[in-house]
């Protein structure tokens, strides 16, 4: 009956708020960090290197494959109301605005986050981070920053792609596939989707999954207990703790933005 | 500044996230729509603007001359107040007459300008008296009833071409 005693309940509360806190400073750190990071601009570009460009298969196969599902779906629903041509609106708004950065976020986490957050642990379990610290380098600047900058440029560019890809995917199954007219798909594409409340703020979101993704990934990684099974649940906290607070975000986002 | 085996591809990388978010604002979002063509503005008054909304296409002919600007509540004459704006090279007679209409059957609603007579153009700032509200379907199966009633056991056929 832990959770009757009083000092334990206090205890768990003063070690969460504690673990808040610390995130909360190295998260306001981290974006302070960020003109610093850019100076040394080719430690970014190595990130982006391996955050991004590497995550570019995954991310573009997937998109393609979400398009075409979307359009099949899409298009047995539609063409009872008689309206398949919508599809094309359909497969636009739904990658747009939701499933593009929500989807390439998840698998961002999966595919960029948990190697961030094994190379950071991994760093400190050889004790790495210590030794740079001994130097007088600040590992936060010199080991974080660049990656959060690198997790941040990349994810808005990653997002763009998977829906891009997407809405590609989704006119090949709807117009060669099952023959719905091109120009009406475009059309009613162009007609529903606008620029700015949709694009815009699909961009938007993906630029906060990229902050949540990559500073999750880099505290577990920095957080962790520098042993072999410390880096191992770290990896997959990363995973869990990320894509939780990606979902939760995207309902918060999207009841903000889109409620009107 | 120290040159990177990966910038190239990097660079690439970029420019692909760019040029994706480019193509959806464009093909998707529509943004080469926007037109930067001069316009000027005309308001209509309207008894009822159904599903109208702001930028809503204005047409005549059935092709896009102007956008939905805003639509408010004029408590003076319980009307609703539609400001459009046309485009300039598209001169309208003053007495040109404005309807909301429906594209198909479930579609949205949009403004048919029809051209009137006049000699005189629409200047800007100026108001669209001759207006057709959009159709409400309650308002047409009450009246469709009330034809109905009122006909009595007339002949059926003679009762809705009564009331316009």
């Amino acid at each position: 009956m832990n959770w009757l005693n009083p000092a334990w309940v206090g205890r768990v509360v003063l070690a969460e708020l504690v673990v808040i806190g610390m995130a909360a400073r190295l998260l306001l750190r981290l974006l302070a960090l960020i003109p610093a990071a850019l100076r040394r601009f080719s430690l970014v570009v190595e990130q982006i290197f391996f955050v991004g460009n590497r995550s570019l298969s995954i991310i573009t196969v997937s998109g393609l494959f979400v398009g075409f599902v979307l359009a099949l779906q899409g298009y047995y629903t539609l063409q009872r109301y008689g309206s398949a041509e919508a599809v094309g609106l359909l497969v636009a708004l739904s990658l747009v605005r939701e499933l593009g950065p929500v989807v390439s976020a998840l698998l961002f986490a999966g595919r960029a986050g948990t190697s961030l957050t094994a190379e950071i642990g991994l760093m400190k379990a050889g004790e790495q981070l210590d030794a740079m610290e001994m130097m007088a380098v600040d590992p936060v600047q010199r080991v974080l920053a660049p990656r959060f900058v690198a997790g941040l440029v990349s994810m808005p560019l990653l997002a763009g792609v998977f829906s891009a890809v997407g809405v590609i995917g989704g006119w090949l199954v709807a117009v060669p596939l099952i023959g719905i007219d091109g120009g009406a798909f475009w059309s009613q594409m162009q007609g529903g989707v606008s620029w700015w409340s949709d694009v815009g703020n699909g961009v938007v979101k993906s630029v906060v999954f990229g902050v949540t993704v990559t500073f999750v990934s880099l505290w577990q990684g920095y957080t962790c207990k520098p042993t072999p099974e410390g880096v191992s649940q770290a990896t997959t906290r990363t995973v869990v703790v990320s894509s939780l607070a990606v979902l939760a975000l995207d309902f918060v986002l999207t009841a903000m933005m889109f409620s009107v | 500044m120290q040159k990177s085996r990966h910038d190239v591809w990097v660079g690439l990388f970029v420019m692909a996230g760019a040029a994706a978010v480019l193509f959806l604002a464009l093909k998707a979002g529509n943004l080469l729509s926007i037109s930067f063509d001069d316009t000027y503005s005309v308001d209509a008054r309207f008894d009822n603007i159904g599903g109208l909304k702001p930028r809503a296409a204005v047409k005549s002919a059935g092709v896009v001359v102007g956008r939905v600007e805003s639509i408010t509540f004029d408590d003076k004459t319980f009307q609703a107040n539609v400001a459009m704006q046309l485009q300039q090279r598209f001169a309208f007679p003053k007495d040109s007459s404005a309807k909301i209409l429906t594209a198909g059957l479930l579609g949205e609603q949009y403004i048919g300008i029809e051209p009137g007579g006049d000699e005189k153009n629409l200047a800007p700032g100026s108001v669209i008296t001759q207006t057709q509200s959009a159709v409400v379907l309650e308002n047409l199966i009450s009246q469709f009833l009330y034809n109905k009633a009122s006909e009595g056991g007339a002949a059926p056929g003679a009762d809705a071409k009564g009331e316009k």
